[in-house]
């Protein structure tokens, strides 16, 4: 099992709250987003399939292929709009 | 100063900043410097075909400011510059409020006008900010625009962020 911190920001947080620390056996990004969704709710709305949600990996935008470590930090969001 | 003084080369923070003091810092004493060039976004007070009375930015603290540091370490890879500096406000905004900078400092004026604008680009993609517009019609998060990820592509750099 790993550890995993996530992180939600924006429209995201609003539906969500600002993270939470879960333990799973996702391989990827994708992974972990999928057991999400399964919660239904409020997360199957805010992280469905179709919706524009980023992510980053301890803090780098990533790509949902990318691996899961345990301790790692991911956070979910909608597409950046600063500048 | 030290000759060894640098800079902090990015700020993310509530308060207003300065320009002027900003670029004389940047540019410091350095007289191989022969061209700065800044770009400041402020808030408008309409968007989308809608009043804005305000403006709220979150940003992911930590990643923001890594982000921008490794988009600086870009703009000196791809061109021949001296210096960056980008300050980036987050929290209640009002229309006229200034919202960021960039500027570069180049011996000539063409890479820093290039490093500049590449920076923008760059920013507008890839810094986790995110805006919220105060409207007649209710709150609202800004939609990012599919323009601004060509724009980043203009460099050769592929975005997918809107």
């Amino acid at each position: 099992m790993k550890t995993i911190r996530i992180r939600y920001f924006a429209s995201v947080r609003e539906a969500l709250g600002g993270g939470e620390t879960v333990r799973t056996e996702a391989g990827t990004l994708a992974d972990l987003r999928d057991e999400l969704i399964a919660r239904g709710g409020a997360h199957a709305t805010a992280l469905a399939r179709g919706k524009a949600v980023r992510m980053a990996r301890d803090q780098l935008m990533s790509q949902e292929d990318a691996e899961l470590a345990d301790g790692a930090e991911i956070a979910f969001f909608p597409p950046v709009t600063g500048g | 100063m030290a000759a060894d003084f640098r800079p902090p080369r990015v700020s993310v923070q509530t308060e207003d900043f300065d320009l002027q003091r900003e670029i004389e810092a940047l540019h410091g004493a350095d007289a191989r410097i022969g061209a700065v060039c800044s770009f400041v976004g402020t808030v408008r007070d309409r968007n989308d075909g809608s009043a804005v009375a305000s403006m709220e930015l979150e940003h992911y603290p930590g990643m923001t400011e890594r982000a921008i540091e490794a988009m600086i370490d870009q703009a000196h890879a791809r061109f021949d510059i001296l210096g960056a500096r980008v300050v980036h406000r987050v929290g209640l905004l009002q229309p006229l409020d200034r919202i960021m900078m960039v500027a570069v400092v180049s011996a000539h004026r063409g890479e820093s006008f290039k490093a500049c604008e590449f920076l923008m680009d760059y920013l507008k993609t890839q810094a986790p900010f995110w805006k919220k517009e105060e409207t007649p019609e209710g709150a609202r998060w800004v939609d990012a625009r599919v323009a601004d990820d060509a724009a980043l592509a203009r460099w050769g750099i592929e975005a997918s962020n809107a």
